[in-house]
């Protein structure tokens, strides 16, 4: 008899184990994201497989780039310290899983803003931090200068899961143009096929063509059609029923672009404490209590362009001084021609 | 007695429920938690994408129901093709290694070794990005005979034109039923008269016979459409006509087949080895010829080795052929576990209905092979 008490305890404790388990990961309450990532002292950012200019590792293991910045500015804001930053990457298939099942808090990974990704899968997207739209690279001694010039039969190599294949249906099928799609879990691959002469072109978001362009044997081979097929406005996602923490991002990513439009930047942030523009001291906290209608301090905000800086300078330091898109073209601010245009800060 | 053997059994079937029942209150609790819905009704929308290779009419204004059964139908596409050549070149392997001959046993050796050593996902990578990168442009290559074109954007291959095609499946499935016939007939009169009756070179010839009297009276015709080369820009080229087979089928077929061969191999080897020698002795003793020994006495025997852990393989196989999400080929997990999971983010109800695609997959190929192995025992009289 003892046999079978022995079998039936450890079973109990099965049971009992798997229940500690999951009552830990059960629903996340109100700014329940905030607490635990006090508690956890750094920020879970899911990120890309490596995307120079918007998330790419360096061999040390340092992740730099404009997505990147995002989850430093919420790291800055709510813990202080801008390193303070755990992160993981993703492709594009296991990006939503990760943040829906609770294993990153934010999901800063070239991600386009569509409706059916907001509105059906426990999702919410807070802002945008890049203007983008996909378009074409081709060999150069193709003679192909335009997306009209494509012929059916066409071979066209892109990532699997993205809004990349479902807007190259929409454009071929309206240029009534029978394509074959190549589809690829990992950027590498479709780099390696295109490469290889498997595809006659290659589709993406412009900005991840011009990242990607520099992976290939000879770049200068090949160039990036002027068209634009499509909008990619491309931002950081958190989970759905975390209002304050849908919060604190959203206005990270906001005051970066706020800083750069009242001229803050990381070297003068502190002397503006003193400036004759309520805006800009309400910018970095000596004005105002807005710190504490997120549940933050009041230096949040002035700890995010000093330690990350502002949308210009991250701009300038990932994605222009790399060489990948030196002109800022729609991602300009509004009053420089650009279409970069957030809510005040007040 | 009888309550000591229960006891346990209910318990375990007790925490089973348990635990399946608390996974999925969990799961309920979280995504309601968390805004996300619940359902399989998405099956019926619009996929909205393209899919590369489809066995099946589809693109991207069918469901995504009609998308999964083209990943489906590639997985099993694949599979039968993977199952096919790994029992050809394991049989032959496996043979090899049996052979007295040094070179030829030594080669097998190798082979076997070599494939079997060597991780799998490798394996297909090194067939599509390395071997495809060797393979020439379009415009560059040699015709095989004149109408294959082996290229990187695939094989091109000559496709039939039929007419009157539905006549000429008749006759093949009339020759079929009656090759039955002729096997039922030709056991009886070698249990009755024994007398041996030429049944292979018979059915060989009603399989040719009957579809070349469709040919001459039935109507049907055949006209062959060769791949022509088609310019599509300044330096692109591709094939038009014919049928394509992606380069990402060939080199997953074919990683597939040369690995799981080795192991098909080794059985094999194993079954053949398995029979005593005083079986073939006895066999040649009674005056049987050596090809009458092998086809008689020993197949049969090894055969009953050989079939279970066969079966393995062919799971095996099968289940394997879900790397192919790594080269792009479009089967099961790429084109439903992968983007429609990706579209639709419903990730709990596709990996669902993927896991049990895959299960039924296994289980068939298992109740067949059983039943082949259990027609091939040994039946106690």
């Amino acid at each position: 008899m003892f046999k079978y008490l022995k079998q039936l305890t450890s079973l109990v404790a099965m049971v009992a184990v798997l229940f500690t388990f999951t009552t830990e990961t059960m629903a996340a309450k109100k700014s329940k994201t905030l607490k635990n990532t006090q508690k956890k002292g750094f920020v879970r950012c899911g990120v890309s497989q490596g995307l120079p200019g918007f998330s790419n590792a360096d061999a040390a293991g340092n992740w730099t780039g404009v997505d990147v910045d995002v989850c430093r500015a919420v790291a800055a804001a709510v813990l202080g310290d801008a390193n303070k930053v755990k992160f993981t990457p993703l492709s594009a298939k296991e990006r939503f899983t990760a943040l829906t099942s609770n294993e990153i808090d934010i999901l800063s990974r070239n991600t386009t803003w569509t409706l059916s990704r907001d509105a059906d899968i426990g999702l919410t997207f807070v802002g945008v931090n890049f203007y983008d739209g996909q378009g074409f690279m081709v060999r150069k001694n193709s003679g192909i200068s335009s997306v009209n010039d494509f012929k059916a039969g066409v071979s066209a190599c892109t990532n699997l899961g993205t809004t990349t294949e479902l807007n190259m249906r929409d454009f071929f099928n309206s240029k009534g143009i029978q394509y074959e799609p190549v589809t690829f879990e990992k950027a590498d691959e479709v780099v390696a096929a295109y490469d290889a002469g498997r595809c006659d072109t290659y589709t993406t978001d412009k900005s991840g063509l011009a990242a990607q362009r520099i992976k290939l044997s000879n770049p200068d081979d090949h160039i990036v059609l002027p068209e634009t097929i499509s909008k990619e406005p491309l931002g950081p996602v958190v989970r759905q029923g975390d209002s304050v923490w849908e919060d604190i991002v959203r206005w990270s990513l906001n005051t970066m672009i706020e800083a750069e439009e009242y001229g803050v930047t990381s070297a003068n942030a502190d002397s503006m404490k003193t400036s004759d523009n309520p805006a800009v001291k309400r910018l970095v906290g000596a004005e105002g209590e807005l710190g504490a209608a997120l549940g933050l301090d009041n230096e949040w905000s002035l700890r995010i362009i000093k330690q990350v800086g502002n949308y210009g300078e991250s701009y300038k330091r990932n994605i222009a001084d790399t060489g990948i898109l030196p002109d800022r073209g729609p991602n300009e601010l509004w009053t420089k021609g650009g279409i970069l245009y957030v809510p005040p800060a007040r | 007695m009888n309550i000591k053997k229960l006891l346990p059994q209910l318990l375990t079937l007790l925490v089973v429920i348990l635990v399946f029942g608390f996974f999925s209150y969990n799961a309920q609790i979280n995504m309601e938690n968390r805004g996300i819905t619940f359902g399989y009704g998405f099956l019926s929308q619009e996929s909205s994408f393209d899919v590369q290779f489809s066995l099946i009419e589809y693109d991207g204004s069918h469901s995504y129901f009609r998308a999964y059964l083209v990943g489906l139908l590639n997985t099993i596409l694949v599979s039968v093709i993977g199952i096919i050549f790994a029992t050809i070149i394991g049989v032959v392997v496996g043979i090899a290694r049996l052979s007295n001959n040094y070179l030829i046993n030594k080669t097998a050796a190798v082979y076997v070794e070599f494939f079997r050593n060597i991780p799998l996902l490798l394996q297909i990578f090194f067939w599509y990005f390395a071997a495809l990168r060797a393979l020439p442009l379009p415009q560059d290559t040699e015709p095989m005979f004149g109408v294959f074109f082996l290229t990187i954007k695939g094989f091109f291959v000559p496709a039939f034109v039929w007419n009157n095609l539905d006549i000429f499946i008749y006759s093949i499935i009339a020759a079929i039923i009656s090759i039955i016939f002729v096997r039922i007939y030709a056991k009886k009169k070698q249990e009755k008269e024994g007398i041996q009756t030429p049944v292979f070179s018979i059915s060989i010839g009603l399989l040719l016979i009957l579809p070349i009297l469709s040919f001459l009276f039935g109507g049907v015709d055949a006209s062959v459409e060769i791949p022509v080369i088609k310019q599509l820009s300044q330096s692109g080229f591709t094939y038009e006509g014919g049928i394509k087979l992606p380069p990402e089928l060939i080199s997953l077929a074919l990683a597939l087949s040369l690995y799981t061969a080795t192991f098909i191999a080794e059985c094999v080897r194993a079954g053949v080895q398995g029979v005593s020698k005083g079986q073939k002795e006895a066999a040649a003793s009674i005056g049987l010829t050596p090809n009458q020994v092998l086809k008689l006495v020993v197949m049969p025997q090894a055969l009953r080795i050989i079939i279970p852990p066969t079966t393995n393989q062919y799971l095996n196989l099968t289940k394997n052929s879900s790397l192919a999400a790594a080269i792009a080929y479009p089967d099961l997990v790429l084109v439903f576990a992968g983007t429609a999971l990706m579209q639709t983010g419903r990730a709990i109800e596709i990996v669902s209905i993927t896991m049990l695609t895959y299960l039924s997959l296994s289980i068939s190929i298992s109740i067949f092979m059983n039943w082949y192995n259990k027609k091939i025992a040994i039946k106690e009289k």
